[in-house]
């Protein structure tokens, strides 16, 4: 009886050791695989992107057992809370708002918001300085905001759902523009393009992504965006109780960054240094 | 649950409810008439009309709703001269094109519905109106149509409930029905469990009055055989 007892103690010993192994070195990362450059899918449908070579690279310098999987935008922040994964890196902006419900890391990369219509659009030629920081105010943003607001009045404007694009033009920034919502960048792009938006707001990246890969003539237009509703950069997401995930990523982004890895990487896949 | 944030929210979910039940009502309106018009087709002796209802019934019923809604709205965005044209007035907009791909499905579903109800009518009944004299207008509004709305109430009231909650779907395509609305609270607030459980307490209780005026309207109409 006492040796029973005892090899059931072991076992049990042995499985604790083993699951909390399991725990500590494996991190199941979320994102969203339809926002290029940042996270995307290749034809055979694996993810692809930015975000999906740096995250391997960070997993590397964590000596973590890292899996990738896929989720929808719209219940990004959701499935990280009920634990469908450890940790979001889906170009989501530090911003307030998400920060009382989780953690962010320090940011890894940052890149500027812009507003986009079809060639040819009344809204062109904008006069605004080439780019304005919310955050810092002044005339001159103030004045940008202005012409912003004159020319948006009474336009339909197309943002993706639950984006940092979407709470700007409801923030009141720019007047009372009709907002309509996508689940992905893709419709609005799509949406866009058939005239159904009178302009669209998303990383100016992911307009220049998809007038390269489809031909359509879209256009930048306005002052680039940045700051205040906009955020401090996109970092990981990491639920509120997971400090010790917190640490390690802060970690690995020091390392990466200090290796060169992720300048090299935003290169590769931007165009230009997006790193922060 | 917290009541507080459900309290806050609820009347946002209740005036989308609004946008839903127009939705639904507008479909299934618009329905009725094309379901009747394929129903009638269906019956027809004419092989191109009905193979021409066959294979709309066949091709709505066997596609999901929510393929239709993106080729109507999406897919149809994409061609040119769709857009040059002035059926682009009435396609530009989500709104419209909802109202489309839903009558359409519902259509499709209803056709059949009232078709097997027209197969259930007595033989007896129709020789009984031709020895009676009465001409095929009559025969058709005064005999055939009341025992068809009689035969199809179950099975139509089934469509309603399923056009219902099928309409959530308007939300893909940028509506702001009761799950749009639901889903963007939700993006702000990240609290999925407290609002998906309000707007399914809604869609259930309209789901329990269309079932109850189902139910009515066959007491009304039951008759003895």
């Amino acid at each position: 009886m006492k040796n029973i007892f005892k090899s059931f103690l072991s076992t049990i010993a042995v499985l604790a050791i083993l699951f909390s192994n399991a725990q500590a070195g494996s991190v199941k990362i979320g994102t969203e695989g339809a926002y290029p450059p940042w996270n995307a899918k290749d034809e055979s449908g694996k993810l692809i992107g930015f975000e999906v070579e740096l995250a391997n690279w960070l997993c590397i310098y964590m000596k973590a057992d890292c899996t990738i999987v896929e989720q929808d935008w719209d219940g990004m922040i959701p499935g990280l809370i009920m634990r469908k994964y450890d940790a979001i890196m889906a170009g989501m902006s530090i911003t307030g708002e998400r920060m009382k419900v989780i953690n962010f890391s320090q940011g890894y990369a940052d890149e500027v918001a812009q507003l986009a219509v079809m060639k040819g659009s009344s809204l062109e030629g904008m006069d605004t300085p080439s780019g304005i920081n919310l955050s810092l105010g002044g005339s001159n943003v103030k004045s940008a905001l202005k012409t912003l607001t004159g020319a948006l009045a009474g336009k339909t404007v197309c943002v993706q759902t639950a984006t940092i694009h979407q709470n700007f033009l409801e923030s009141g920034d720019v007047g009372s523009v009709t907002v309509r919502t996508y689940k992905t960048q893709d419709e609005v792009n799509l949406d866009l393009a058939a005239g159904r938006c009178d302009a669209a707001l998303a990383a100016a990246v992911a307009f220049t992504d998809y007038a390269e890969k489809s031909g359509k003539p879209v256009v930048l237009i306005g002052p680039t965006l940045s700051g205040g509703a906009f955020g401090n950069g996109v970092g990981v997401g990491i639920r509120k109780d997971d400090t010790e995930l917190l640490k390690a990523f802060n970690k690995a982004i020091d390392q990466a960054r200090k290796s060169g890895k992720i300048s090299e990487l935003a290169i590769k896949w931007f165009g230009f240094d997006a790193s922060m | 649950m917290d009541l507080d944030f459900i309290s806050e929210h609820f009347p946002r979910l209740l005036k989308a409810t609004k946008l839903t039940i127009e939705l639904t009502c507008l479909s299934l309106f618009f329905g009725i008439f094309v379901g009747v018009f394929f129903a009638i087709l269906r019956t027809s002796k004419n092989k191109i009309l009905f193979f021409i209802s066959y294979y709309y019934s066949y091709i709505f019923r066997g596609t999901p709703l929510l393929v239709q809604i993106f080729i109507i709205y999406f897919g149809l965005g994409q061609v040119e001269w769709i857009r040059e044209s002035f059926l682009w007035i009435f396609l530009k907009e989500p709104y419209s094109c909802a109202i489309l791909a839903f009558t359409l499905n519902t259509g499709a579903y209803s056709s059949e519905i009232f078709r097997s109800a027209f197969e259930t009518i007595n033989k007896g009944i129709l020789e009984a109106a031709e020895g009676l004299g009465l001409n095929k207008t009559h025969t058709f509004f005064k005999i055939k149509l009341p025992i068809v709305i009689k035969q199809s109430l179950p099975a139509y009231g089934n469509e309603m409930i399923l056009m219902l909650k099928g309409t959530s779907l308007a939300s893909t395509v940028t509506l702001l029905d009761l799950t749009g609305v639901a889903k963007h609270i939700i993006s702000t607030t990240f609290r999925p469990v407290e609002v998906f459980i309000v707007a399914g307490s809604i869609y259930l209780l309209m789901t329990f009055i269309i079932h109850n005026f189902i139910k009515f309207l066959e007491k009304r109409l039951y008759y003895p055989k």
